[in-house]
């Protein structure tokens, strides 16, 4: 039984609802006040101010439009043009003021071109604007289409051309890996930006640097309130705020370079990336096959774009900063340091190799390149030659997942950190990695190939060029970058970007890495070396390794001559070089889709790239007067 | 009606004439929203889907017994403190961290506490004697203080603002003491500098504006005076359906959203906004008598203060509308594009419909 406290008062619920009703009528007359000076004010703006504010209204062809800012300028790290605005005509058309639509689009289709395409772009703009506002019909009219276009201006009520900046990239396919390139802004586009910032902007970065640096690029949008008549034509501008132009932006990528490394590449398909160890400066990045980005900067036709895309080589992936390669050979020099710096290997040991190798209770042989073998080698002697069986028997020892932390301090399965877009991260297996992906143990025999590079491990040759920068510059491991300075509207003089520091890898002992430089110096200069044509006439010393990747497992067992595959099926060549030994200014990655031996075929263009480099580098010193553009 | 259904169908208990109001300022909404988007019908049956949505949770909620939502009330309200928390953590939005994103459903848990303080202020009360004495007091501003704070800092000071207004309708509703309610509305006077000083400089920059809108034409405001050129030249009748010229050449920004009353003021007149206004005053009416009908203390004070919060919005939004107000972002109930004030105002409706579903016949 529950008692009442005797010190509380009752509730009395016929009091209360009382009170509330006196309280909801005493609220609601309250309201009502509210109400009728809300309607007093209603009243008063629409009955004793309408005749003001309807001549206001009819005045009213004042407008707010946006003026979109001029994209920066890019140039390269010497101050050359490679992405440019030039002066361009569009013909607008305003829907509502053309009367006859289909009739004038006819008309005017007699003028001058106008595809397919450009029609049904159109026709899709149109739909998503509103009848008064201005739709782009075509971009980069000729000067034969503006001159007849003048001529009959009178015949077409609501169309017009209209100057613009239109985006232009001199060096076409050369450097699309690199910029990328801008294209109509959309609305997927539009999700990822300041709509307002947006207003008026036609062209948005969709790729490589144009997309990374797209918040530079860009600028600020300008405001001009302009007066407009009956038809929403400009009669005069009241006020206005001007645009800001975008930044220009001075990149570390040397046209001189680059060129080279894409000359030398042929008609290959493959990647050259070099990279500056000093600071992790881009020098280079090249893919082949490419695209004419300017062929996007418009709006790219649906057959051409069917056509890229169909192409078997896929020209629209970027190889040097998204395409795996199986780094085969390449992969030696870190993982031989790796021995060295775990202490499982001496500098002087040597191994025995007799040109097959056994697992202990497998009767499956893994073979080295030379029949017979290399007899008994040390580390340095193991790269100059590119000894398998050296390998094999390191990585064995070494195991898979001491190989994997080691080989991930220079960036291995890792993405580098590069500003472009769609990097991929390669792959560097282990144990764990095995079990989480195909929920498998992880076999002795794939720690023997992984010693050579071969397996589940996958490289981009960016990876490759870092990860020897790191390795020539004592583990110091930079961020690559592309951005190498900018300007902006209000500076004087460009300002230098910091390169970042990604790792830096503990050194047990220094002559370890003198080793291993010392045998990928071998690799050029040695008297066994497997690259050593490319030490010819270079004035200066070349340090390096080769590589192969297969492109399919290949029975060890049996011999493939590789000029007897088809093309598809034969070994991706891959060369990594730097130089000058003693004092390295440039890490060179070089890999050739399906091009057979690292030395015959990626060895030259490697060489092809530090020569345009380091004879650049002796006629001015970078970067004092390329950053003034 | 009865006759002609299956037995088993109970006849939802709903306030036909509060249905019919509420139907009607939702149709009117829709009319006016196809003219100010620029006649985009696939904007306007996104908007009709969600009125949809709010309208059945609106039936949902009206056939819960009002005990039930009572004794639910403290959860809801704990959810609703620890979800305005959360958007600290991981909120996502333009600028402000208000929402929280749950995949498919976006919600902003400040509105949920729209309808959660006033719940949690009328329960703590529902017990208590009324009027409430200085402890209950003193508890009950807890409970509305803290989640407006919580809801000032995501930064959202006009919804952080509505919710306490809510929690003190529910207080003036059971019966607060007129002297301490002239000292709180002195207090609030006093504290108007202190506002001055916690503000955002957006915040800051709408209040300059509003005294003086000459001030930045090209900017902000733009918005009132091309405001109210649309309302005052729509003049007594206005100048007819998808006719108007302000919204049409994009004069007014946010047209189809806190501005939509521009856009029917220029093209229903005076005439229409009148009738927009008397529709409401029906609702918040109807809303009031029906609270007056329930039989217990926390539905009739729930029910009350939620349709004085309504009009709240109504005054607010019109005033702004008008350039008597600073531009804040209150949007029109029912009318202006968006679906979680629409969906928050019409749970809101539910309740009430529900106290009328368990309402007295006793005249007393």
């Amino acid at each position: 039984m529950a008692r009442l406290p005797l010190n509380r008062p009752l509730k009395d619920q016929q009091e209360e609802l009382l009170l509330f009703r006196r309280r909801a009528r005493i609220g609601y007359l309250i309201i009502v006040l509210f109400v009728l000076a809300l309607a007093g004010r209603y009243l008063w703006l629409q009955l004793w101010q309408h005749e003001q504010f309807v001549t206001r209204s009819e005045s009213n062809r004042v407008q707010v439009r946006s003026i979109a800012p001029n994209r920066g300028v890019i140039y390269d790290r010497r101050g050359r043009v490679i992405a440019a605005n030039e002066p361009a005509w569009r013909l607008e058309l305003i829907p509502e003021n053309t009367g006859d639509l289909q009739a004038t689009l006819a008309a005017l289709g007699e003028l001058l071109t106008l595809s397919d395409d450009d029609l049904a772009r159109f026709e899709r703009a149109r739909r998503r604007a509103r009848s008064f506002e201005r739709v782009p019909l075509r971009f980069d009219l000729s000067e034969r289409e503006i001159s007849r276009f003048a001529v009959n201006k009178h015949r077409f009520e609501g169309v017009d051309a209209v100057p613009y900046l239109s985006r232009h990239y001199p060096y076409a396919d050369a450097l699309t890996h690199v910029l990328g390139y801008v294209g109509r802004l959309d609305a997927r586009d539009l999700r990822r930006v300041d709509k307002n910032a947006y207003r008026g902007t036609t062209h948005i970065g969709k790729s490589g640097v144009e997309r990374a640096h797209e918040q530079l690029l860009h600028g600020q949008a300008g405001v001009e309130r302009v007066e407009t008549n009956a038809r929403g034509r400009t009669v005069r501008v009241l006020e206005r705020q001007d645009p800001v132009h975008g930044t220009d932006l001075i990149l570390s990528i040397d046209l001189a370079v680059q060129q080279a490394a894409w000359d030398a590449l042929g008609d290959r398909a493959g990647s050259v990336v070099a990279i500056d160890p000093r600071d992790g400066a881009v020098l280079a990045l090249v893919s082949k096959p490419s695209f004419d980005p300017n062929l996007f900067v418009h709006g790219i036709s649906q057959t051409a774009y069917q056509a890229i895309l169909e192409q078997p080589q896929r020209p629209l992936v970027n190889r040097s900063i998204a395409g795996g390669y199986e780094p085969g050979s390449t992969l030696k020099p870190f993982v031989g340091l790796a021995g060295l710096e775990l202490g499982v290997v001496q500098r002087d040991q040597r191994i025995f190799s007799g040109g097959q190798y056994f697992l202990p209770n497998y009767d499956r042989p893994y073979r080295d390149w030379k029949a017979g073998g290399h007899g008994s080698v040390d580390l340095a002697r193991a790269l100059e030659e590119s000894v398998n069986t050296y390998f094999y028997q390191l990585a064995l020892d070494l195991g898979i997942d001491r190989m994997h932390d080691y080989l991930e301090q220079f960036g291995f399965g890792l993405p580098t950190g590069i500003d472009l877009p769609g990097e991929s991260s390669g792959l560097l297996p282990s144990r764990d990695w095995k079990r989480g992906r195909f929920n498998q143990p992880w076999y002795p025999g794939e720690t023997v190939i992984a010693g050579i590079g071969q397996g589940f491990n996958v490289v981009t040759p960016l990876q490759l060029a870092n990860a020897q920068a790191a390795l020539i510059n004592g583990g110091r491991r930079w961020q690559p970058n592309v951005l190498f300075a900018t300007k902006g509207p209000a500076d004087e003089t460009a300002q230098r970007q910091q390169s970042a520091l990604s790792a830096e890898i503990p050194v047990a002992d220094p002559r370890n890495w003198e080793v291993v430089l010392d045998g990928m110096h071998r690799v050029v200069n040695g008297r066994r070396g497997t690259a050593q044509e490319i030490a010819q006439g270079a004035g200066y010393q070349i340090a390096g390794k080769t590589g192969t990747a297969q492109v399919f497992t290949q029975d060890q067992s049996q011999d493939y001559a590789q000029e007897e595959l088809a093309e598809s099926l034969r070994n991706h060549a891959l060369f990594i070089a730097y130089a000058p030994y003693e004092q390295p200014r440039i890490s060179v990655a070089v890999v050739v889709d399906h091009g057979g031996a690292g030395s015959t075929v990626a060895a030259p263009i490697a060489r092809a790239t530090l020569d345009a480099w380091l004879a650049q580098e002796q006629l001015a010193q970078p970067p004092a007067e390329a950053l003034s553009p | 009606m009865k006759q002609w259904l299956p037995h088993w169908v109970g006849v939802p208990r709903l306030d036909l004439p509060l249905l019919l109001a509420l139907l009607l300022v939702m149709g009117a909404g829709l009319l006016v929203l196809y003219s100010a988007s620029g006649q985009e019908s696939a904007l306007v049956t996104r908007q009709a889907i969600r009125l949809g949505i709010g309208l059945a949770v609106l039936l949902l909620i009206s056939q819960v017994p009002p005990y039930l939502l009572r004794l639910w009330t403290p959860w809801i309200y704990g959810l609703g403190l620890v979800l305005v928390a959360a958007t600290w953590v991981v909120g996502e939005g333009k600028g402000a961290d208000r929402w929280l994103d749950f995949g498919l459903l976006r919600f902003q848990p400040s509105e949920l506490m729209k309808l959660a303080v006033p719940m949690m202020v009328a329960w703590y009360l529902h017990g208590r004697v009324l009027p409430p004495n200085w402890r209950d007091l003193s508890i009950c501003l807890l409970l509305l203080v803290v989640p407006a704070l919580l809801i000032a800092r995501q930064p959202d000071l006009g919804t952080a603002l509505l919710v306490g207004i809510s929690g003190a309708f529910t207080l003036f509703l059971a019966g607060l003491r007129w002297r301490v309610i002239g000292g709180a509305v002195a207090l609030g006077l006093a504290a108007l500098p202190l506002l001055w000083m916690v503000m955002k400089d957006y915040q800051r920059g709408r209040v300059l504006t509003f005294l003086n809108p000459e001030s930045d034409p090209l900017g902000a405001g733009w918005n009132i005076i091309q405001s109210k050129v649309a309302v005052g030249s729509g003049g007594f009748s206005g100048k007819g359906w998808l006719q108007g010229t302000q919204a049409r050449l994009e004069f007014i920004p946010e047209r189809h959203t806190d501005f939509i009353l521009a856009v029917l003021a220029e093209e229903f007149g005076l005439l229409g906004v009148l009738l927009l206004f008397v529709t409401y005053l029906f609702i918040v009416g109807r809303s009031l008598y029906i609270a007056g009908l329930a039989r217990d203390t926390w539905s009739r004070l729930v029910a009350g203060s939620l349709a004085m919060t309504l009009f709240v919005y109504v005054v607010v939004n019109a005033a702004m509308v008008s350039g008597a107000l600073p531009v804040v972002g209150v949007p029109l109930p029912l009318i202006s594009y968006g679906g979680t004030s629409a969906v928050t105002l019409l749970a809101g409706m539910g309740i009430i419909m529900s106290a009328y579903g368990n309402r007295t016949f006793i005249r007393r």
